[in-house]
């Protein structure tokens, strides 16, 4: 009896926060037919929201997967001064609140700020699309680091050192023993970064500014819209980051270790 | 196990990821301090600019503190929640079977993957005025608190459930053998076990409901003193020109906020180690 309490008890409360509203997005969205939402999401505001939403996620996305790999293998097999200092740096991303980030750069690249020379040297970081960049390379940093390196942690070293025995070169050994060790939790860590930096909202809206259809992302897009009271634009773009979400959550599925 | 790793390593010699890595740790570390610590740096710069004294009226005005202990107050809620629902949640779908179990199971991430201002949009047009429910809590607390819990939902999910799989249920059996009662043997045996992840998980979603912005500020309306959490309050401060006073705000909310991730960390480590002994 306690059992059907605690499922149904658990799958209404998923029902009332997750599912309806997620469901709901879809309902408004074509709830003036297929057409309509085509059209609100197929125009050319729209389409260069997607565009550079898309371009920010193409440069943050790799950086961020290089950098954190790189910053998994000195955290895990380094041994260095700092160590413990730059392991809380990695994680900051995630107990800082999005608007905070976009305010720091706000400061930092804005007039009067440390940085804010470069602005008269022709190089525009606000209001601009590098900005954005940055505000997305912050918030989607922690989670290639978070996820690679409980990994390296269980693969242990002996086989890389095994390698090294046997004489392969260094760069030889991360190809060929440590990165098809790792290539799961990459993977997974490259969806979660993509997820974010798609979705992310706060942060880059402090630093774009209101260029419209010039500054804005997807998300930006959808909230411009809804000030607009457009709402079936705002549900139509909705509907293209719930997808691409959708996308996300299947691929987690498929790459997550088969134990679980 | 980690430890005699890092025993075994350093007679190693050069692996690209130790020795040949020095240039690529160089430049790891030169993007971490640039892309983020010099922002923060910058912020709280500008926070303490004008002395002390200034910082503090600045962070300490009206409308900010309604604003910040609004926001304390909703996060401390939003993780209460989470700790008992999520709890529950992992508990369902670990050890309860059901049709489309896998499918619920997936569907926990979605908050994760789905951009906040659509979980906004959603939540406004489904529990706010007009909405297909009869419920509106749109511009109030309990429509803020929906959004946070929103956003948070993975994280006590995800932090318990690989304990449970874990957890051994011949411990719970035994106690009921004994003539524990369900109750008895959730209090004595599961709770104690599950507790530093819950309390990781509840950590993470309080850090994540002091700092969101995205899935509220439709929501909540904004109205100062009421339902203006400080992610909003600080980014219309931003908006209208004030960057030091956002700055002094911001410097303060994180300040609290890292206060109390460090004290459920260390509350987490005391009584894992007391576990141990």
């Amino acid at each position: 009896m306690s059992k059907y309490l605690l499922r149904f008890g658990v799958l209404g409360y998923l029902a009332l926060i997750l599912l309806v509203p997620v469901g709901f997005v879809f309902y408004r969205a074509f709830d003036q037919g297929f057409a309509h939402a085509w059209q609100a999401v197929t125009t050319p505001e729209a389409l260069h929201a997607l565009w550079l939403t898309l371009l920010i996620a193409a440069i943050a996305v790799p950086v961020n997967t290089v950098v954190g790999v790189i910053l998994a293998l000195a955290l895990v097999r380094g041994t260095f001064v700092g160590r413990g200092l730059i392991n809380a740096v990695v994680d900051l991303p995630l107990a800082i609140s999005p608007v905070i980030v976009g305010l720091g750069l706000v400061l930092l690249y804005g007039r009067g700020g440390w940085l804010g020379g470069l602005a008269d040297h022709g190089l525009t970081i606000l209001f601009a699309v590098p900005g954005m960049v940055l505000a997305t390379m912050f918030v989607s940093m922690p989670f290639v680091v978070r996820e690679v390196v409980p990994v390296l942690r269980e693969i242990g070293i002996e086989q890389e050192q095994a390698a090294e025995t046997l004489g392969a070169a260094p760069f030889q050994v991360f190809r060929r023993i440590t990165f098809p060790a790792i290539r799961g939790a990459v993977a997974y860590g490259v969806v979660l970064t993509t997820a974010r930096a798609i979705g992310e909202f706060g942060a880059v809206s402090a630093v774009a500014g209101n260029v419209e259809g010039k500054t804005q992302t997807l998300p930006l897009y959808v909230k411009a819209q809804f000030d607009g009271f457009d709402t079936s634009g705002a549900y139509a773009s909705s509907v293209v980051l719930a997808m691409i979400a959708i996308a996300v959550v299947v691929s987690l599925r498929f790459l997550q270790p088969k134990e679980h | 196990m980690a430890t005699d790793v890092t025993a075994l390593e350093r007679p190693a010699g050069a692996g690209w990821s130790r020795a040949g890595g020095g240039l690529a740790r160089g430049f790891a570390t030169a993007y971490l301090s640039l892309v983020v610590l010099l922002p923060l740096a910058a912020l709280v710069w500008s926070a303490r600019g004008g002395g002390f004294a200034s910082f503090w009226h600045a962070a300490t005005e009206p409308e900010a503190m309604a604003a910040l202990k609004l926001t304390l107050g909703l996060a401390a809620a939003c993780a209460a929640v989470n700790a008992v629902a999520g709890t529950a949640a992992a508990w369902v779908l670990v050890r309860d079977n059901f049709p489309g179990k896998g499918l619920v199971d997936a569907v926990i991430d979605l908050p994760f993957a789905l951009p906040t201002i659509v979980a906004g949009l959603t939540l406004l047009a489904l529990y706010g005025p007009g909405g297909p429910f009869g419920i509106d809590v749109a511009f109030t607390r309990i429509g803020i608190l929906m959004a946070l819990l929103f956003v948070t939902l993975p994280f006590v999910v995800r932090a318990v459930q690989p304990v449970l799989l874990e957890l051994d249920a011949e411990m719970e059996e035994a106690a009921a053998s004994l003539g524990a009662r369900p109750i008895g043997v959730f209090r004595r045996i599961v709770f104690p076990n599950l507790l530093p992840a819950v309390l990781s998980g509840v950590a993470l979603a309080f850090a994540r409901a002091v700092g969101e912005f995205g899935a509220v500020v439709l929501i909540s309306g904004n109205i100062p003193f009421k339902t203006e959490v400080s992610s909003v309050y600080i980014f219309g401060q931003l908006q209208s020109g004030n960057g030091s006073g956002a700055a002094a705000v911001s410097v303060l909310l994180l300040a609290i906020s890292l206060g109390v991730l460090l004290g459920i960390g260390g509350f987490r480590r005391w009584r894992t180690r007391h576990d141990r002994v």
